[in-house]
């Protein structure tokens, strides 16, 4: 099975406010918030790690959750982020577009 | 609610610091009839001094960062500074005149991924907006850069004042901006010069007119509700606050000086000196606009307007007192819904002469 890469969009700004993740994209203006586990996956998209790899180490390692449907949770959360504009997905690595630095 | 709204309710609720708007320069190649600012530099921060107040702003946990002047594209280093804010995943907002922007600036804009630029046309003409700005071919050096930055798919709103000179080219100018495909904006405030000088008030358009403004369904949309009376005010109205200046927005001069708004002249820090953060937690001037309710207001409190009235604390402070009136939100009142403010009922049913002070850095 191909891996999945995951990287943020240059267009995007985000912050922290009150445990929740605000991400805009300045393209479209749409505006998101993310939980605890979402702002793990999406502080992650380097473009290098492999979403697998991602969710097993920031995921599946942190919180008490099964495997398989935090699998099948975060291919469904990185392929509505990407439908936004908000992240880049290939079957290849990817440069992370900004060197985004949170906080 | 939008969630947009929501989260910035919570940051007000929470005091962070959601928004900044940071001017950059106050030099300008423009010398517009209306603006309030002295054109000199005065000691602006360094490179070094603006990456590291964004550093602090970010770990502030503001969003949403204007970057303003003066006109910002006079700084050699400003590219070099909006990476750096895009690097930080500020949103980012520039307000400028764009009259120096070419293809290959709006080409840079677009790939730092800025939210929206917000340009300065007075007129759809040419002569009655270069009039105002005092730069012979500004209107179509701003107007070509406006296709420029639209045509790379950035969101662009096209700022209007409404004064003396260009009063009745509003609907045009209006019409302009549709045709170009991009925002509009329009304000009827004139605000003295920082020195005090209060000659460009006789700019401001007389009150009548902002009735024929505020009735244009164009430019205010659903006029019936807009024009409507003001309900009664409840609890909630009485104990709410005026807006987020201080709550979860600020100001921050080129030479540092932080207000808690643009348009509200109180010294309040200096991030040569002090940190953003205890600036933000612990200076006693916000504190005090902070703790500003509704129900405190000296003649605002009782105005039949209070519930529905846009009474910036900013320029009642100019006016000579943060709990009182600001004479130019008491106009609007008055002239969208007919019914006299309290500030006119004690004058007679008259607006008041207004005495103003504006932006003063703080003493080094």
């Amino acid at each position: 099975m191909a891996e999945t890469y995951i990287a943020r969009s240059s267009a995007i700004a985000a912050r922290m406010l009150a445990g929740e993740m605000m991400v805009m994209n300045s393209l479209d203006s749409t505006f998101f918030t993310l939980n605890e586990v979402a702002t793990a996956i999406w502080q992650a998209a380097d473009g290098r790690t492999p979403l697998r790899e991602i969710v097993q180490e920031k995921v599946c390692g942190q919180y008490e959750i099964d495997p398989e449907q935090a699998q099948k949770d975060a291919a469904d959360f990185v392929t509505e982020l990407s439908k936004h504009g908000i992240l880049l997905v290939a079957d290849h690595p990817l440069a992370d577009p900004a060197n985004l630095e949170e906080r | 609610m939008s969630l947009m709204v929501e989260m910035g309710q919570k940051a007000f609720d929470l005091g962070v610091p959601i928004a900044v708007h940071l001017d950059v320069t106050y030099r300008c190649n423009e010398r517009c009839i209306h603006c309030y600012l002295d054109h000199n530099d005065r000691g602006e921060m360094t490179t070094a001094e603006i990456k590291g107040v964004l550093d602090q702003l970010a770990g502030a946990g503001v969003f949403f960062l204007t970057f303003s002047g003066g006109e910002v594209f006079l700084r050699r280093d400003f590219f070099e500074l909006l990476e750096y804010a895009r690097r930080l995943l500020f949103n980012v907002k520039i307000k400028t005149n764009a009259v120096m922007i070419r293809e290959n600036e709006a080409q840079k804009l677009r790939e730092l991924g800025v939210d929206t630029l917000q340009i300065s046309i007075y007129s759809h003409r040419a002569e009655v907006h270069d009039a105002i700005t005092k730069l012979p071919g500004s209107f179509d050096r701003s107007i070509t850069a406006i296709r420029f930055l639209r045509d790379r798919g950035l969101k662009v709103t096209i700022a209007n004042v409404l004064m003396t000179g260009n009063l009745g080219d509003q609907y045009h100018l209006q019409k302009l901006a549709a045709e170009l495909g991009v925002h509009y904006t329009v304000d009827p405030t004139i605000t003295p010069m920082m020195d005090g000088d209060t000659s460009v008030l006789s700019l401001r358009i007389p009150g009548e007119e902002l009735r024929e403004v505020f009735r244009n369904p164009a430019l205010v949309g659903n006029m019936e509700e807009f024009c409507a009376p003001p309900n009664p005010p409840t609890s909630d109205d009485l104990e709410g606050y005026s807006c987020s200046a201080g709550h979860s927005f600020c100001y921050i001069s080129p030479y540092g000086d932080v207000f808690p708004c643009v348009q509200f002249p109180l010294p309040s820090g200096n991030l040569r000196r002090q940190k953003f953060v205890d600036i933000w937690n612990h200076s006693p001037q916000l504190n005090e606009v902070r703790s500003i309710q509704a129900k405190d207001l000296t003649v605002c409190s009782s105005c039949s307007h209070v519930s529905s009235c846009t009474r910036c604390p900013g320029l009642a402070y100019m006016e000579g007192s943060m709990r009182g009136p600001s004479t130019a939100d008491c106009e609007k009142s008055f002239y969208r819904t007919g019914i006299p403010t309290a500030n006119m009922l004690r004058h007679d049913g008259k607006l008041p002469p207004r005495p103003l002070v504006q932006i003063q850095p703080l003493a080094l």
